[in-house]
């Protein structure tokens, strides 16, 4: 049976000692169930809510080959304020780079609050030695990165390897020092829900504080059903150990409206408590600019040309 | 170096995080003050001369005043449909199959209109009667209307051929959809129809009879008679009926079957149920919460098919139930033409006093009642969704069928006490079974005796698919291949 799955070392209980189940996840439920939470209508106040919310909890994000210190420096400018005609709109999250453009971000950054993300082992495959990886993981902390996005060896994990998985978020943990680590699972490439459950419960025993869905480099990227498959491991993890932690989607999360419907699923599925950029965030490079639209229509009550709205 | 906090101290951030009440508008139907019987293809006045109001369970406002059909009434109606038949049963069965066609379309043209009436008279949540009762409608209508001209096919070799007038009685939890069931295959098989609805949901069949106008369905193949449970005695005692349908309480499915003993007139009964949600320890347990659910408060549990007793095994009890009540606490309960409702409200103060008798029985013999805290509006009729723990087998609560959003949550050991204490009932209409295990389902659904047993789902319905039960639960197939043999005799 599915509980049978060994489960790394530090999700075993306190207290009883008790294995906790692995789980199975029935695709067409699940699938049925986010199609259902992804129609529910939020109101108007809410909304405003919701979307001031959305900008709060944004990793913006630019991972290009193209990447330059002047785009790093103007995507940061743009996170500090996302709206300049509107002082009220609150900075982003964080912003999300390359290690070797850590030091801009955090220079551009330097008295905000916006943190600074860098991912890191060889994104976004994955496919390099440990040492390589965790040397890249240093790097980033060392130029000054908050938080480090990780990805899976997803070539270990499909072959069976599981332990291997664990060992390496372990050790990028251990590497990551005070920095936030949030595990990618790369879950287009997992095949199954089935398969993002275990992966989301071994990045967690691992040591994760976060756990995220992709890179943006595969498609299907974050799907509304994937995100609510792993924040039912992220209950389930917190009922049984008082684990608390985070959710990131990231890749093809383009519009205001399908913030809010991941929203929704969040806030249904782990409750209020989890709405807050602490412990929940979006991976996005494109969505910040239809949100501001619709901000600043349910402020104004009327549409702007999206081109009053800067593309940095 | 700034990690994150985790404790969440600050930001009472979801003080605004509600839902819109997102009103379905109801400008859309336009109820008559008073609707007549529909016989012959036309509204007539009742020879009874007598009226009763129907009301909206939600607001208790009367929405139109309906006839009460008495003996004479249901003795015209069957006249006009045996009147009917004598033509309509020798039309080519293809030209059959277009009406039924022009039905389903003007079925989906009206929706919305459909949809909202249902919700309105009866009570049911508008996403489960815009999703579920009136796409389903459509397509049963669809899916006969395919069979119409192949019946020589469905029955290779047994000259299939039309009964005659048959009397139909259906009930109030789904009163289009099941007029739709009854209707649909009678008429693919040449036969014409007087219909009873319910007597709390009389008006989606009353604006089928429109919906017969615009489809072109020659007069007197479909007749509607509203009224009730005299009525629907009458017209089961009627001369010149052929076949009687009936999808209600096993109570009356008796009482009908005393009443046509010794006539020569086949019956199809779909009573009522007390079906058993199964779920194994290795099934995947959050689904299987949303299909809990979606099996006893879906339509606020007026479904004769609601997994209503729900067999946990025991290593996962604890865990489950905790789930479930969570799941439970974000149900919303209210307006039913609101789209964010997911419970509406109980189709009428009789049923609701049942409802109130039958869990405080269940308090009584020491049950443990779980509602999640909902404020339940003040006009209407409304019960909060409900769980009880700790139920014996040997409970009213766990024996009755209580058709209310009421759960009765036993355990179970090993697969084959499973089978024995799901198939320990008066009923056998339907069963769940969760889990992961194919071959598990394969395996009890042998041994389950009830007429449906879904698999890692529940509440799923197809045109395509017999439904009918086992026992106390009736007897007779409707849907699928199997839903043309009620309609049919056979040279």
């Amino acid at each position: 049976m599915s509980q049978a799955l060994a489960l790394p070392r530090t999700l075993e209980l306190p207290g009883g000692g008790r294995l906790p189940r692995v789980g199975a996840v029935d695709a067409v439920a699940l699938e049925a169930r986010a199609g259902e939470l992804a129609k529910r209508s939020i109101k108007r106040e809410s909304k405003v809510f919701a979307l001031e919310l959305a900008i709060r909890m944004m990793d913006l994000t630019t991972l290009e080959g193209a990447d330059t210190p002047g785009k790093v420096r103007a995507m940061s400018a743009k996170a500090v304020h996302p709206d300049p005609a509107d002082p009220t709109v609150p900075p982003v999250a964080a912003v999300c780079v390359y290690p070797s453009l850590v030091p801009v971000a955090r220079k551009a950054l330097r008295g905000t609050t916006v943190k600074v993300a860098s991912v890191a082992t060889a994104f976004p495959s994955g496919q390099a030695p440990l040492d390589v990886k965790l040397a890249d993981v240093r790097a980033a902390v060392e130029a000054g990165a908050h938080e480090i996005d990780m990805v899976i060896d997803r070539g270990a994990f499909l072959s069976g390897r599981i332990g291997h998985v664990y060992d390496e978020v372990v050790a990028v943990k251990e590497a990551c020092r005070d920095a936030h680590l949030k595990v990618i699972l790369e879950t287009g490439e997992l095949g199954t829900y089935d398969a993002v459950r275990r992966a989301s419960l071994v990045a967690i025993a691992g040591g994760a504080d976060f756990i995220k869905t992709s890179t943006g480099k595969v498609s299907p990227a974050a799907t509304l059903p994937v995100t609510l498959c792993m924040l039912e491991v992220i209950r389930d993890v917190h009922d049984e150990t008082g684990l608390v932690i985070g959710m990131k989607p990231a890749g093809g999360i383009r519009t205001a409206k399908q913030a809010i419907q991941y929203l929704c699923v969040l806030h249904e599925t782990l409750g209020p408590e989890w709405l807050t950029p602490d412990l929940f965030r979006f991976g996005a490079s494109s969505l910040l600019n239809d949100v501001l639209l619709q901000l600043r229509k349910q402020r104004t009550g009327i549409y702007r040309s999206p081109d009053e709205f800067t593309l940095d | 170096m700034g990690a994150v906090e985790k404790p969440r101290d600050a930001l009472p951030v979801t003080a605004g995080w509600e839902y819109a009440s997102s009103l379905e508008g109801r400008e859309i139907v336009s109820f008559e003050e008073r609707y007549g019987l529909f016989i012959g293809g036309d509204h007539v006045t009742p020879r009874s001369r007598s009226w009763f109001t129907t009301v909206s369970p939600s607001t208790e406002e009367p929405l139109a005043e309906v006839a009460q059909a008495g003996p004479r009434d249901v003795a015209l109606a069957v006249e006009a449909a045996q009147e009917a038949f004598e033509r309509w049963s020798t039309w080519r069965p293809a030209e059959r199959a277009k009406v039924l066609f022009r039905i389903a379309r003007v079925l989906q043209e009206r929706a919305r209109e459909l949809a909202v009436a249902e919700s309105l008279d009866g009570g049911k949540p508008i996403k489960e009667s815009r999703d579920v009762d009136l796409p389903l409608a459509a397509a049963h209508f669809f899916y006969y209307a395919g069979w119409a001209d192949k019946l020589e096919y469905a029955f290779p070799g047994r000259r299939p051929r039309p009964l005659g007038v048959a009397a139909q009685i259906v009930p109030w939890n789904f009163p289009l959809l099941m007029l739709a069931w009854k209707i649909a295959p009678a008429l693919a098989c040449g036969n014409t129809v007087v219909l009873k609805p319910a007597e709390t949901t009389p008006l989606t069949a009353l604006l089928f009879a429109d919906v017969c106008r615009q489809a072109e369905v020659p007069p007197g193949v479909v007749n509607i008679v509203t009224g009730d449970g005299s009525t629907g005695a009458h017209l089961v005692r009627a001369d010149g009926i052929a076949k009687v349908a009936f999808t209600g309480s096993t109570e009356v499915g008796k009482a009908i079957q005393r009443e046509l003993a010794g006539r020569d007139i086949p019956l199809t009964l779909e009573l009522g149920g007390k079906a058993a949600n199964i779920v194994f320890d290795d099934c995947a347990l959050d689904q299987a919460v949303e299909g809990i659910v979606n099996g006893i408060y879906f339509n606020q549990g007026h479904v004769c098919c609601a997994g209503s007793r729900l067999l946990v095994q025991e290593s996962i009890h604890d865990q489950l139930v905790r789930k479930l009540k969570r799941r439970m606490a974000t149900l919303r309960v209210g307006d039913p033409l609101d789209k964010n409702t997911d419970v509406g409200a109980i189709n009428s103060k009789a049923q609701l006093d049942r409802i109130t008798e039958l869990v405080q029985s269940g308090t009584d013999e020491g049950a443990e009642l779980y509602q999640p805290p909902c404020r339940l509006p003040e006009k209407g009729w409304w019960f909060a969704p409900t769980v009880f723990t700790n139920v014996a087998q040997s409970h009213r609560i766990a024996q009755e069928e209580i058709f209310g959003p009421v759960l009765s949550v036993l355990t179970f050991r090993t697969p084959d006490e499973a089978v024995e204490k799901a198939n320990n009932t008066m009923y056998g209409l339907s069963a769940g079974v969760w889990t992961e295990k194919g071959s598990r389902i394969l395996w009890m659904a042998d041994r389950l005796r009830s007429g449906v047993v879904w698999g890692n789902t529940f509440n799923r319905f197809d045109p395509a698919s017999p439904f009918g039960g086992y026992k106390e639960s009736g007897f007779g197939r409707e849907g699928g291949r199997h839903g043309l043999e009620a309609y049919l005799r056979f040279e």
